[in-house]
């Protein structure tokens, strides 16, 4: 990606479609599949316009029905398509959970590497839209647990883009789970032209000394809000944006906590068994003797996703991102 | 209804759909078996359900409530067949049917608390199950439900409601699988009203009729005019009374109930995007209430003053729910906490604690 390159300011959303035009551009095998993809364009828009530019056989409304949709999914893999099956909503993939983890996560292991299922299922996830019931949950655990799925979550317009790219052309499953709270929450240059961000790599979206936050998908903002504030009074916080949850980068978590030696961990879903316990595991495998604090999660609770009305209260925000690092570096 | 009724009417081809009015409301069929005070307040519950939808989507528009899933023009089919129903049966609604809801017994302040994000509009106590939105999981539970019943040798059929889109769910098929299999009193209102979002009803499955499928699980399938509130009423009587052991044993019925809906998906969808305005123009002219509306006055039930008095009844209702709804205090913050399990685990009566201890501390404002 040269600095030069033709660029345009796009939404998450927006760079999410573009990615998807672009990779079906690029592969005749690429196809779309999923509830309301075609005719609609995505009950979000995510898929807006792609039937008129790629025709019906790439770009196909299904029958309403998960386990069909990533069941035919896993098939179409094997015999060579790239399909890019949508799930309308993270909380509707249930019916098509048992073709996600007992096939498209261990066909290659089952056949020795003789049948694989290179399908890439997009789904928007988590909180924050005063959407209605099963709409709002964050169940990224359920798929970092399963062995054989990558799982990504972007949290940028850019890395939208080019890490659905690479996750189009991984030779693996991947469940890419987009942050609908910011699917249109700000804009960014995104390059034209196909490019992609690498799969397995986190970023550092904000240096500092004294302090890691690592969080990654919606929560990146509030960690980011906090880490400003947290600067006027002095204390200098590094953001960590994971960006894939499994495989984790253990590498980028530990280089930030040898430097800082105090960490937080955010995610918006449950606590218990979440995604944040792995990293602290990884930190304390990794960097026991660098630790000056215990370290800290700021998560969504233990119940599930309230109705909208309380919804404010359940994720968290930089307040609480503040309040934990600010315990954390007070630590003694 | 005697054994041989029920048979003609239910045993029919499903490609048949049973009528009772025209689309001008003459009749065409059998008028069913409801005394004149009956018939009014059907016509009643529809203008309700009708002024119910209008002001739910007005205050989604407002900003008072969220998204919502309006049911104008398939209120002849909810109201129909929630008044084929005893008090004892039970529902097991998607998130659609406001008006069954309503008419067995959920107060429509509950109905508005529920859409405006609060859990207590499910705690309404009403022999209608919590809404279901993940599409097609509730026809599972009226099947066990009602098998449940059963083996407790009670007389309670119930009865689950879901669209032409949830047909194609799994769910759908193992659920009249199991009430095949095990003679469950159950009947499965389906509600074909032409579109899962904007996905038309031919492209869901390639099957002629929807009804049709229930021969694949051996019991009847039948279709029935649902923008017809007198022939949805026959018919789900008609299943109800089979379910309740009317032929000797329980048996499960199938209805296709073909309607259509004639606004949006929900609050957040735009159907211009996938359909045409002439289709819904012809659906308009079959709209359930002129036509109840017609044959009531044809036949002497209703006149202007009666017409102007249920419309005067009906606004207030609904101004009265509105209100209600609006001034119901919002929850704490810590009621999230309520109910998750019987008995809280001490790692989640913490994270209570410090929800409680924060919010006392930063107030409303902390968490904006
Ligand atoms: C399991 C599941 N998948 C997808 C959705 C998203 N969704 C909500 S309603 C709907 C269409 C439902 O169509 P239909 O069953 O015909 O009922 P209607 O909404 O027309 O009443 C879809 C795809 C969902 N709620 N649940």
């Amino acid at each position: 990606m040269s600095g030069a390159a033709p660029a345009t300011s796009l939404t998450l959303v927006q760079a999410v479609r573009d990615g998807l035009a672009g990779e079906l551009a690029r592969d005749d095998d690429v196809v779309i599949l999923g509830e309301d993809v075609a005719a609609n364009g995505g009950v979000f828009r995510a898929t807006d316009g792609l039937l008129d530019e790629f025709g019906p056989d790439r770009v196909v409304d299904t029958p309403l029905a998960e386990s069909g949709i990533v069941g035919a999914s896993v098939g179409m893999a094997a015999y060579g398509l790239r399909p890019v099956p949508e799930i309308q909503f993270s909380g509707f993939l249930y019916p098509g959970f048992d073709q996600l983890v007992s096939h498209a996560a261990r066909l290659r292991t089952r056949s020795r590497g003789a049948v694989t299922a290179p399908v890439t299922l997009r789904a928007p996830y988590g909180g924050g839209i005063r959407a209605p019931e099963h709409h709002s949950e964050s169940k990224e655990a359920f798929y970092a647990h399963e062995p054989g799925l990558t799982v990504v979550v972007p949290s940028t317009p850019r890395d939208a883009k080019g890490l659905l790219a690479s996750a189009v052309r991984s030779p693996d499953p991947v469940v890419f789970l987009e942050p609908k709270r910011i699917y249109r929450a700000f804009r960014e240059d995104v390059p034209d032209e196909a490019y992609t961000v690498p799969i397995g790599e986190a970023t550092v979206r904000r240096e500092g000394a004294d302090v890691s936050v690592i969080t990654y998908g919606a929560m990146t903002q509030p960690a980011l809000d906090a880490a400003e504030a947290l600067a006027d009074d002095g204390v200098d916080t590094e953001v960590v944006d994971l960006r894939t949850l499994a495989p984790l980068d253990r590498e980028t978590l530990v280089a930030s906590f040898e430097k800082t030696g105090r960490a937080v961990v955010v995610h918006e879903a449950p606590r218990t068994a979440g995604v944040g316990a792995e990293v602290v595991a990884a930190l304390q495998e990794a960097a026991l003797l660098y630790q000056e604090a215990p370290v800290e999660r700021v998560t969504g609770y233990d119940v599930p996703v309230p109705l909208y009305a309380l919804e404010q209260f359940y994720l968290p925000n930089a307040l609480r991102v503040r309040e934990a690092v600010e315990r954390v570096v007070s630590y003694r | 209804m005697d054994r041989s009724a029920r048979e003609s009417l239910l045993d029919r081809d499903p490609d048949d759909p049973v009528r009772v009015l025209d689309d001008d409301g003459a009749v065409v069929g059998t008028v069913p078996d409801l005394s004149d005070s009956r018939l009014v307040e059907l016509y009643r519950d529809l203008r309700l359900a009708r002024r119910f939808d209008a002001r739910a989507v007005s205050l989604q528009r407002q900003g008072r409530m969220g998204t919502y899933p309006p049911m104008a023009g398939q209120e002849g089919a909810q109201v129909g067949s929630a008044y084929a129903l005893a008090d004892r049966d039970w529902v097991f609604p998607s998130y659609r049917e406001h008006a069954v809801s309503h008419v067995h017994g959920v107060a429509l302040a509950d109905i508005l608390r529920y859409w405006m994000g609060d859990e207590r509009g499910s705690a309404h106590g009403a022999n209608v199950f919590p809404v279901a939105v993940p599409i097609a999981t509730q026809i599972p539970h009226a099947v066990g439900f009602g098998w449940a019943a059963a083996l407790a040798g009670d007389d309670v059929v119930t009865v689950a409601h879901f669209g032409d889109g949830a047909t194609s769910e799994g769910d759908f098929h193992e659920a009249l699988n199991f009430a095949g299999v095990f003679d469950t009193p159950t009947v499965f209102c389906c509600h074909n009203n032409q579109w899962a979002i904007s996905v038309p009803r031919e492209r869901q499955t390639a099957s002629a009729t929807l009804a049709g499928k229930a021969s694949a699980y051996g019991f009847t399938g039948v279709q029935v005019d649902g923008m017809d509130p007198l022939a949805v009423y026959r018919v789900v009587a008609a299943a109800v009374e089979r379910a309740r052991t009317a032929d000797g044993a329980p048996r499960p019925t199938l209805v296709e109930s073909l309607e259509y809906r004639f606004g949006a998906h929900t609050t957040a969808d735009d159907p211009t995007v996938y359909r045409d305005e002439a289709e819904v123009e012809r659906w308009r002219e079959r709209d359930p209430i002129p036509r109840l509306e017609a044959f009531l006055r044809d036949t002497g039930r209703l006149d202007d003053e009666r017409v102007a008095a249920v419309e005067t009844e009906v606004e207030a209702t609904v101004a009265d729910a509105v209100e209600a709804a609006e001034e119901t205090r919002r929850a704490p913050p810590t009621a999230m906490f309520d109910h998750v399990y019987a008995e809280a685990p001490s790692e989640l009566t913490a994270q209570r604690a410090a929800l409680a201890a924060l919010y006392e501390r930063v107030g409303e404002e902390g968490f904006e």
